[in-house]
């Protein structure tokens, strides 16, 4: 399963987070690849666990509660969980960067936007100040922002809320990361804002040949910028695929349910009922022996509630986790 | 949908909000909504699409009375409900109501949610006192939510779910209309449907009109029979939702257009996309001319000079560009090439 090429390879992935009421398994051994220069998008409604995957593979995830069960984190074949904190801080915003979906809370409104940059530039490459300014000057004018000689002195609150994006993605490709983490980056932000963003992101892999794992719960935004889908509920993936495949000949009915009551994906016509997922996401602590989707799914069968479905291997690079396609479809012991 | 009547009908309107300390006595003036004119008929959703700072949401407000019109008529039915004050404007308050975005943020978190509602029909004086706790009933199940909930406080719902009382309670006062500010933008995409489903089936049983802003246009196209698009303070094109979508005339409405995204990543759009540049200029200082000449692909010399009207370029469709000519063609299709 693991491609030579992977630039990253997650592989069995599980974390858990102590709660009151018990131990809650977040992540429940989950696999994907991806390769140098191609985009991921990691799909799913809230509380799925896309973002605290992308927590754990920059290590991140706050410990206690949090906890890595099981898993390898293999970044260009290097396990990511073993490296020490010192090693990991080479990883960190070097090799691996991200953007969250509010950049006003990421940056620090006391420092200059050029200011920032340049600490990261310098942290991770040495150098003088002058010339880490320089480069962060250099990164405000490939993410296109105007006057980026001036605009690096100014601070946070003088962006719009696009501009601020921007920064974010300038900050976070300085230091030209094999692998940016874009965490929502457009949710905060205008339809036509977004397409810039959009834009600017596919040009600077194009440049750079940054990977790119995308987290969104937007099925239009996974039209515009993936290469591969991997679709995730109640800490699982349960569809993994290309993206046309997944858009157009989509297998886990949660996947068919994501793209069919998105109203702009337009199954149905305008002011007609859009197709529902009923219910909400199943809690972390109350999971059963079945299917996690089982409860919300229409075509559940008497299988699906008593037993997980395993992850079935459909050709190169597809797979999905449901006993309507389960190749064996005999309950597991 | 041109048989209803009109329930609402705005009239030039204007909202300007004095910014600034003032103590050297240059207060600027933010003209959030500068002009603004539309009517919004009995049954129907009305659409206002836009970006941030377009004025959408000041536009909501002030209808709903909740900032300080400068100037025009906003009229429900016969009323003028621009011009009512104090003891007037309370007493019909019922007839029009509001959804915000934040259903969290629109509940009292110390009060029960059955008695929220109640509270809404104890206020508005809805029909006998007697009565009233089983009307409370009937709403709160009308939104799919089980009668045993009305104990519970709003922190035990989810955000669907608070939403959904948020509506109850706004159809509390049976209104004649009902403005929903991003009502489903907070929600999860599975949530969303859910929400929008159950607006379109309360218009279909109960006649409800809606006004419905938002940003997005998946959301709007879906829950809209007519559309106005918004741009630094005034609606810049407005028509029919089929004929908005299938042949938008007015340069700005194209860009929104061809930003969404295409949920095909065949057809993906950067070629095609008409990538605005920059971000709308300050509604304070806005530019002489038409205001979205600054970032227009098409625009000339007058364009930067002349503000441009408001014509009717064909049956229901109204836009404001010098490029476009009275019969509705377009004169900059020929520059794109």
């Amino acid at each position: 399963m693991t491609q030579p090429q992977s630039l990253l390879s997650v592989q069995d992935l599980s974390v858990e987070f102590k709660t009151r009421q018990g131990t809650a398994r977040v992540l429940d051994g989950i696999h994907f690849d991806i390769r140098r220069g191609q985009t991921l998008a990691l799909v799913g409604e809230s509380g799925c666990g896309k973002s605290v995957t992308a927590l754990a593979l920059m290590r991140l995830i706050a410990e206690p509660p949090g906890r890595v069960a099981a898993g390898r984190l293999l970044f260009e074949g290097r396990d990511l969980l073993r490296l020490s904190e010192a090693d990991m801080r080479q990883v960190r915003g070097n090799r691996i960067s991200m953007i969250f979906q509010e950049p006003m809370t990421s940056l620090n409104p006391a420092y200059s936007v050029g200011n920032q940059i340049a600490e990261a530039v310098q942290l991770h490459q040495g150098g003088d100040w002058r010339a880490a300014m320089q480069r962060a000057v250099q990164m405000l004018e490939a993410v296109g922002i105007p006057a980026p000689q001036r605009r690096a002195h100014e601070y946070p609150h003088q962006f719009s809320g696009g501009m601020r994006q921007r920064v974010m993605i300038a900050m976070a490709l300085a230091c030209k990361p094999d692998l940016l983490i874009a965490d929502e980056p457009t949710t905060a932000l205008d339809v036509t804002v977004q397409a810039q963003i959009f834009d600017l992101i596919a040009d600077m892999r194009e440049q750079t040949g940054t990977a790119v794992l995308l987290i969104t719960h937007d099925m239009g935004a996974v039209a515009e910028m993936a290469d591969r889908v991997a679709v995730m509920y109640a800490g699982h993936i349960v569809e993994n695929g290309d993206v046309q495949e997944i858009l157009q000949s989509p297998l886990h009915p949660y996947t068919r349910g994501l793209i069919a009551c998105a109203p702009g994906a337009r199954t149905v016509q305008p002011g007609e009922y859009l197709v529902e997922i009923p219910g909400t996401v199943p809690s972390l602590l109350e999971r059963g022996a079945g299917c996690l989707f089982a409860q919300r799914c229409s075509q559940a069968m008497a299988q699906c509630h008593a037993a997980r479905p395993p992850l079935t291997q459909l050709g190169a690079g597809r797979s999905v986790m449901c006993w309507l396609h389960a190749s064996q479809p005999e309950a597991t012991a | 949908m041109s048989t209803g009547d009109v329930v609402l009908a705005v009239q030039d309107l204007r909202v300007h909000f004095p910014v600034g300390s003032g103590l050297l006595g240059s207060r600027a003036l933010v003209k959030a909504v500068d002009g603004v004119s539309f009517e919004v008929r009995r049954g129907s959703t009305f659409g206002i699409v836009g970006e941030s700072g377009s004025g959408k949401s000041s536009t909501a407000l002030a209808i709903m009375r909740l900032a300080e019109i400068t100037s025009g008529s906003v009229r429900l039915g016969d009323t003028d409900i621009g011009a009512l004050q104090g003891e007037a404007l309370r007493r019909e308050r019922h007839r029009f109501q509001m959804v915000f975005q934040d259903p969290y943020a629109s509940l009292n978190p110390r009060t029960r949610v059955g008695d929220a509602i109640l509270d809404a029909l104890h206020l508005m004086q809805v029909g006998p006192v007697a009565e009233r706790p089983e009307r409370a009933r009937y709403l709160f199940t009308q939104m799919g939510l089980k009668a045993e909930q009305m104990q519970l406080y709003p922190h035990q719902f989810s955000g669907g779910q608070r939403q959904r009382i948020v509506l109850a309670r706004a159809l509390a006062g049976q209104p004649e209309l009902v403005v929903c500010d991003e009502p489903v933008s907070a929600l999860d995409v599975a949530i969303q449907a859910q929400m929008l489903n159950l607006m379109l089936r309360l218009q279909r049983e109960f006649g409800l009109t809606y006004l419905f802003i938002s940003h997005d246009l998946g959301v709007v196209r879906h829950m809209c029979h007519e559309v106005a698009v918004m741009y630094l303070g005034r609606i810049v094109e407005r028509a029919g939702r089929d004929t908005l979508f299938a042949k938008p005339l007015h340069p700005y409405t194209l860009a929104l257009w061809s930003a969404a995204p295409t949920f095909d990543p065949q057809a993906r759009g950067r070629s095609q996309r008409i990538r605005l540049q920059g971000d709308p200029p300050s509604p304070i200082d806005v530019p002489t001319g038409c205001r979205f000449a600054g970032r227009c692909p098409f625009a000339q010399a007058d364009c930067r000079s002349q503000d441009p009207v408001m014509r009717e370029v064909a049956s229901g469709h109204f836009v404001a560009c010098h490029r476009v000519a009275d019969d509705g063609t377009p004169s900059y299709r020929s520059s794109l090439g």
